[in-house]
């Protein structure tokens, strides 16, 4: 049996790594809570990734539950915040933007959240003027 | 000296596939596939002390109240009628209110301006969508009356920038856009939350 050539498979398996390289974004945090947003239809890309930044709303990750118990948190960065420090969270991310005018809020909430929340981390928005939000969402038919 | 024909041994190449491999493995696992996208809203300014005092000037015929219990209910009052409706009336409900096209007395009022490109135009500039949600509303009913009335938007704009300029809102160039945004101006209102409709 003749042998199989496989000069040509490093760079097949390189232009593999390039086509994850540019369609992939680095995954910033690690999730500790749980979350499926929810579907909508009128939905808008998030342009300029760099002056965006991530609230996550939803209950804990099972394997924080004992823990953290089930009911709903906030979570920014690496941690779990209380919607009072969602503020010091946004002045330290525009801090790091080049246009700070631009700056996007987006808010990754679980579909089965109570609206509290929501409305507690928009009325700290609203105060730390991050008037541009996006509730994060996949796509319906 | 004899010219001795070097060879250059050929390098053996045989890991690279196994390094690249290892490099894809990397990037798989440490990035995301998902493509962000979400539904873009703008936040009011936040409160002053005039401001309750300005909402209050809103007449009743311009105003749309859009509520949301804390069981997920919909409760709409406009001119035509008030009380609880699916959110699949809501879209067309919002445009029969946005439009006011037989200048009806109990939908918004019509004023004449001056559009760039599109001339003289009547138009509900005065109107105002108020959503308001309990805090124990869940938030996917909350998102999807949000998704219906701009959606809302997102129709009638489409129809107007078919009449006026033959082609889908998105496809027109900034100026027309900006035309068309003056036409139908998005005008969704968020109260602060009360409590009401249960715990």
């Amino acid at each position: 049996m003749p042998e199989l050539n496989t000069s040509s498979l490093p760079d097949l398996i390189f232009t593999v790594l390039f086509f994850f390289m540019m369609v992939t974004t680095m995954r910033e945090v690690t999730l500790k809570v749980k979350f499926t947003t929810p579907a909508g239809t009128e939905l808008e890309k998030l342009e300029k990734k760099n002056a965006v930044s991530f609230i996550y709303v939803g209950p804990p990750q099972d394997n924080l539950r004992a823990q953290f118990g089930s009911s709903t948190r906030i979570q920014l960065n690496d941690r779990f915040a209380d919607a009072s420090e969602v503020m010091d969270f946004v002045y330290q991310e525009r801090q790091s933007m080049q246009d700070q005018t631009a700056q996007v809020i987006s808010i990754k909430a679980d579909r089965k959240t109570q609206m509290g929340y929501i409305t507690d981390i928009k009325e700290v928005l609203r105060k730390s003027y991050a008037l541009k939000v996006n509730y994060s969402a996949t796509k319906r038919k | 000296m004899a010219k001795k024909k070097r060879k250059v041994p050929g390098l053996n190449a045989s890991s690279t596939a196994d390094i690249s491999f290892i490099l894809l493995i990397f990037f798989l696992i440490t990035t995301s596939m998902d493509s962000d996208s979400g539904l873009a809203r703008r936040l009011p300014q936040p409160p002053e002390n005039e401001e309750v005092k300005q909402e209050l000037k809103i007449k009743e015929r311009n105003l749309m109240e859009v509520r949301l219990n804390a069981a997920g209910f919909l409760w709409v009052k406009d001119g035509i009628a008030n009380g609880y409706v699916d959110i699949s009336e809501l879209r067309e409900r919002a445009k029969t209110f946005i439009k006011n096209e037989q200048n009806l007395s109990n939908l918004p009022e019509k004023h004449t301006i001056n559009i760039n490109l599109l001339g003289p135009c009547t138009l509900t500039d005065k109107h105002v969508i108020s959503v308001q949600t309990d805090r124990g509303t869940p938030y996917e009913m909350y998102f999807m009356v949000q998704n219906e009335l701009v959606a809302a938007y997102n129709e009638l704009r489409d129809e107007k920038a078919k009449e006026k300029f033959g082609r889908l809102y998105e496809g027109l160039t900034d100026e027309q856009k900006v035309a068309i945004r003056t036409y139908y101006p998005q005008k969704i209102s968020e109260a602060e939350p009360k409590n009401y409709g249960g715990n």
